[in-house]
């Protein structure tokens, strides 16, 4: 299943549909970095409130987009972990760390907006 | 095969949805809280996920089991693969970090109450895990 990304103004905003599988994720790596330099964008948000479950790989795939984006100069926010995804990643020892994370899409974006609104 | 016991063959990344798909709907049909099906199914996802990554094919096998006075579900990963030729390092923790593609042992051990591993190089790998309902 392919993740769909949506332009809005300087921020592309990935929705994840269901459970999705390596290929999947390695796909959305691709796709998110090239649209990033297509866009020229800012900040990009993934929403992984659909997900059913964030194994070591998905963490870890997520990580990478984050770092990537970031040498692109841009921002990357995680919105929608469920709260008993967040527990059992938390179990399993992976945390994410050095990615933003925001509650849900309209927090991704408040914090987004503030960000920008102090960097300008 | 006894009834209520569900096998999943493991040869792709594909399965390795399909099987913790399985493992969830499983736990939940037994009154597994929410929060603890989703630990079962990622259990399941890092377990099906070695089986992919080192034996490249094998396969998780979903059971009820019963206890004194209480049930649970039992998640057993097989393959034929080059086995882990030492398990303590395997379980210790950062011997596969959250960053490499890792084993996730040490991981799946605190998601689930049982955990038991056997291998052979050269043979294989079973893990045996269990959880059960509170």
């Amino acid at each position: 299943m392919e993740v769909p990304i949506l332009k809005q103004g300087a921020v592309l905003i990935a929705t994840f549909q269901a459970a999705l599988s390596d290929a999947d994720l390695n796909q959305l790596r691709m796709g998110l970095v090239q649209q990033v330099v297509k866009f020229r964008s800012r900040a990009v948000i993934v929403d992984v409130t659909a997900m059913d479950v964030m194994d070591s790989f998905a963490s870890r795939t997520l990580r990478e987009i984050a770092l990537m984006i970031r040498l692109r100069g841009a921002e990357t926010v995680i919105v929608g972990i469920q709260p008993e995804v967040a527990f059992a990643m938390v179990q399993l020892g992976l945390t994410l760390e050095g990615v933003a994370t925001a509650l849900d899409l309209e927090e991704g974006l408040a914090y987004l907006n503030e960000k920008f609104k102090t960097t300008n | 095969m006894s009834a209520g016991e569900i096998r999943v063959a493991i040869n792709s990344d594909h399965d390795i949805v399909l099987a913790r798909q399985k493992g969830r709907l499983m736990a939940t049909e037994l009154g597994f809280s929410m929060g603890d099906a989703t630990l079962i199914a990622t259990a399941i996802s890092e377990l099906a996920r070695n089986i992919v990554s080192y034996a490249r094919k094998g396969q998780i096998t979903l059971k009820m089991v019963n206890g004194l006075n209480r049930q649970g579900i039992s998640v057993v990963a097989t393959d034929d693969g080059p086995g882990i030729p030492d398990i303590r390092q395997a379980l210790r923790d950062g011997f596969s970090t959250s960053g490499s593609l890792g084993l996730g042992l040490p991981g799946v051990r605190r998601l689930m109450d049982e955990f038991e591993i056997t291998s052979q190089p050269g043979r294989g790998t079973i893990v045996a895990v269990k959880k059960w309902r509170q």
